[in-house]
């Protein structure tokens, strides 16, 4: 195979900046699988419902789509509260958080997309906006604004929920109940109430990583699919909930997937992900960062 | 009632179901039908796992594919009969079964469940790169027009040995249900650190779980080239296999045999008839938003409402 | 193996948390048809042990000999099925099972198993081990229908339809009132005496340990600070010193 440099420090590039998107997408998942251990599989399709709401927008009023996704998340909060409601009325004070509520999440995700189908169609739907086309030129290194805004976006995002993580009361209590939710009781915060936020929150991300998912790709709706395995590859690799560990892995795979795209044809991306997860999980499931 | 009486009213059953049949003399009710008992099938088989040992399997298409696709490369390079093909389905799917389990079932149920899901995208990229089997574009697969010696029609061929595969997969759960298997099984849903306590290996258990939930659903995929001649991987591994999979179970009951056969034929039903009346993204939805609603709803499922 | 050999032998066991030190170096003897104390205060690693020894935590350090054979990361059902039984703290009945079935399982899969096993009948001998605990009556209701300590009950009975040679109580009692104590250590007395059984007894009730024990053992912050006859350990000052604080 001949390599030509050029193609590898731009599948390279790219690959970084796509991991940086990956890592807005995952950082959801992170909060509440990572941290509050509920397997949200549905999270791809809030992630779609957000670039819905951002192709609507953008497509009727020619609104940004960043703009909006961030004017929508306090929606998405709220949707997310009620989702987490009913999960912990149904099946987390009934135990049965294993199977049902699994089948929960699954039949969440299904009725999105089939929903999303009757209205949408499955025609590709995409947005502009004046980032979208430019592109920076640095000596044989092309970088798409395309790409770099939506990864800048990321990092943005990742870095106000650490800063909230770590400097307020509720953003250190949603660490505690990670980690002892007996403690917490103590310390006369509801567990419950915590719980609530902290979901409502990662379904919150959910409304901006739908924007900045629309600017990279076109979608319709199956396009959630894709993304599940990208989501929890990513964050098993890094570790369960840590945002650090989220963004590394997030960078690995979006540089592997990357590669394997450009050398040996973009049908085989999608198996990039899921080798990674099956390989995770066989290997070495605490991931990168966690603890052995 | 004792197992082996249990199978002989289900061949039975089974033997009028295919008589009626005959009598209604009608196509659409063999494709119909076929659908049907290909989920009381895989419905039944979903539960060996999900129902008895609590774990959930999300890689269902994976599965039938692999029954499928076996036969498409048999078809193509053999003239094997099609229960030959359906026994190689099942073991392979079995086999594959047992690897991933192998693979994920040291770790949390929920991982397990992940990887499922992982597998199931993997193997559709996989099939999809593999030219032999027409990859993206998908195979063609001249079904025959007769089978002789039984004087009739491939559909109806079909249709009975769906029939037969569904009197073996009901008859094994139930056997499983009332045996040793059954209790470790339960015991791995209730509590499996104190299954392992009392002496039930939980791994290996797991592991003949996946295996004959994986074969079961594998043999139920091996006809399935034949039955719509035409196989692409899209189709192979559509989404609302996996749902309605799913959702037959934990609609219809996942404590015995009984509720996946009463989720199949419901919601099989309702299908049938929303796709020819409504749309089948209509129906597909119908099926979503009743799996949600049970499982928040009615967690015992149907056979919950009428046995306590 | 002979009758006088010792029934377990621990011997430099170790397991850590990540950068946690839960156990070290844990030196311990039992001798068969012995009845050991187990005590120490919350976090000691009590039941850190008691799950290394019966096979549902593997020890990084270490050796462990039930009956002279090496269990070396040995799977917890193979523990039981080789005749160590354990409790857990807070009972873990099967839910969806009747108290029959519940006892069923051991007798299906830890009983049957070994070798010689007989063809017993299981139902005559589930319904012996819920007499010995006094739930024959409630044979075929299901656990959520218990009190607690019906349940603790449910707990040392499947514990026992294993047929252990050897069974670890980890805190039996907690939380029963003065008369349940009593029955349960009753129970595990005459477990002892009358079936040879060796028991290791993890508590926090005093009076019960200090009355069951022919021999008692102090863990503290993971290692084994004392063990001997019982009136002597709890003088000793260090033990003192745990509970009391120096």
């Amino acid at each position: 195979m001949d390599i030509s440099f050029d193609l590898l420090g731009n599948a390279l590039v790219s690959g970084l900046l796509l991991g940086g998107f990956y890592a807005a997408v995952t950082i959801g998942v992170s909060i509440s699988f990572g941290m509050l251990d509920i397997v949200n599989i549905a999270h791809p399709a809030f992630i779609l419902l957000g670039s819905y709401v951002a192709y609507i927008m953008n497509s009727n009023f020619g609104f940004d789509p960043i703009l909006v996704s961030i004017a929508a998340t306090p929606l998405f909060y709220c949707l997310g509260v009620a989702i987490y409601h009913v999960y912990d009325v149904a099946f987390e004070r009934r135990g049965d958080t294993a199977l049902r509520g699994l089948a929960f999440f699954f039949g969440l995700l299904f009725i999105t997309e089939v929903a999303l189908t009757l209205i949408f169609g499955v025609d590709y739907r995409l947005v502009e906006a004046i980032y979208i086309g430019p592109t920076l030129h640095f000596g044989v290194i092309d970088l798409p604004l395309r790409l770099l805004v939506p990864a800048l976006v990321s990092l943005a995002m990742m870095g106000i929920l650490q800063l909230y993580l770590s400097r307020t009361f509720i953003g250190r209590a949603v660490q505690a109940v990670a980690q002892d939710p007996m403690a917490l009781r103590l310390m006369a915060a509801d567990p419950s109430r915590i719980k609530r936020i902290a979901f409502g929150l990662s379904i919150a991300t959910a409304s901006v990583a739908g924007a900045i998912l629309i600017i990279i790709q076109p979608i319709e709706p199956s396009v959630g699919r894709d993304y599940i395995g990208r989501i929890f590859a990513i964050c098993v690799l890094g570790g369960m909930g840590s945002f650090a560990g989220t963004l590394v892995a997030a960078i690995i795979l979006g540089v592997m997937e990357n590669l394997t795209a450009t050398f040996f044809g973009p049908s085989w991306a999608p198996a990039v992900a899921f080798g990674f997860l099956l390989l995770t999980l066989a290997f070495r499931p605490s991931g990168i960062f966690g603890r052995a | 009632m004792k197992n082996p009486i249990f199978v002989l009213w289900l061949i039975v059953a089974a033997l009028l179901t295919f008589v009626l049949a005959r009598l209604v003399d009608n196509a659409y009710f063999y494709f119909a039908g076929y659908v049907v008992l290909q989920y009381i099938v895989l419905a039944t088989a979903w539960n060996i796992l999900g129902g008895y040992t609590g774990y959930v399997n999300f890689g269902i298409p994976a599965f039938i594919a692999l029954g499928a696709y076996s036969t498409v490369v048999l078809h193509k390079t053999t003239s094997l009969p099609l229960i030959v093909m359906m026994i190689v389905g099942g073991i392979v799917s079995g086999l594959v079964g047992v690897g991933t389990g192998y693979l994920t079932l040291r770790l949390r149920g929920t991982f397990f469940s992940i990887a499922t899901l992982a597998m199931a995208v993997v193997m559709q990229t996989l099939v999809t790169n593999w030219a032999f089997v027409g990859g993206s574009r998908g195979a063609y697969i001249i079904r025959p027009a007769t089978v002789q010696y039984l004087g009739m029609n491939y559909i109806e061929y079909l249709f009975l040995m769906m029939l037969g595969l569904c009197v073996l997969s009901v008859g094994v759960a139930r056997a499983i249900e009332k045996s040793r298997l059954g209790y470790g099984f339960a015991t791995i849903r209730d509590d499996e650190l104190a299954a392992e306590a009392s002496g039930v290996p939980t791994l290996r258990l797991k592991l003949i779980a996946c295996g004959l939930s994986g074969g079961f659903m594998g043999m139920a995929g091996a006809p399935l080239p034949y039955y719509v001649t035409y196989l692409d991987p899209a189709s192979a591994f559509s989404l609302s296999y996996a749902v309605n999979t799913i959702a037959m179970p934990l609609i219809g009951g996942t404590s015995s045999w009984l509720g996946p056969i009463l989720g199949a034929i419901l919601l099989g039903t309702l299908q049938q008839v929303a796709t020819v009346t409504i749309s089948s993204a209509w129906s597909l939805l119908i099926v979503g938003v009743m799996l949600v609603v049970f499982v928040v709803a009615a967690p015992k499922g149907i056979i919950g409402w009428f046995w306590k | 193996m002979s009758a006088t050999d010792p029934i377990l032998q621990v011997a430099g066991l170790g397991k850590r948390f990540g950068g946690f030190v839960a156990l070290a170096d844990i030196e311990l003897e039992v001798a068969r048809g012995e009845r050991l104390g187990l005590i120490g205060p919350n976090g000691s690693g009590k039941s850190t042990l008691v799950n290394c020894l019966a096979g549902t935590l593997r020890n990084e350090a270490g050796t462990v000999r039930f009956e002279g054979k090496l269990l070396d990361g040995a799977p917890a059902h193979l523990r039981t099925r080789a005749g160590l039984s354990r409790t857990f703290q807070l009972p873990r009945p099967f839910g969806t099972l009747t108290l029959a079935e519940n006892l069923r399982v051991p007798i299906l899969y830890a009983v049957q198993t070994r070798e010689g096993g007989s063809r017993l009948n299981i139902e005559d001998r589930c319904r012996a081990l819920l007499d010995t605990v006094g739930l024959a009556d409630k044979a075929a209701r299901l656990p959520k229908d218990l009190t607690q300590i019906e349940m603790r009950k449910l707990e040392l009975a499947r514990a026992m339809a294993a047929e252990p040679r050897l069974l670890i109580a980890d805190e039996a009692m907690a939380g029963l009132s003065h008369g349940e104590v009593d029955d349960i250590l009753a129970l595990l007395v005459r477990l002892n005496e009358q079936q040879g059984i060796t028991i290791i007894m993890i508590e926090h009730i005093m009076r019960a340990v200090l009355s069951f024990s022919q021999r008692l053992v102090v863990l503290v912050a993971g290692r084994k600070i004392a063990d001997g006859d019982p009136q002597d350990v709890v003088r000793q000052q260090d033990v003192v010193a745990a509970y009391l604080g120096s």
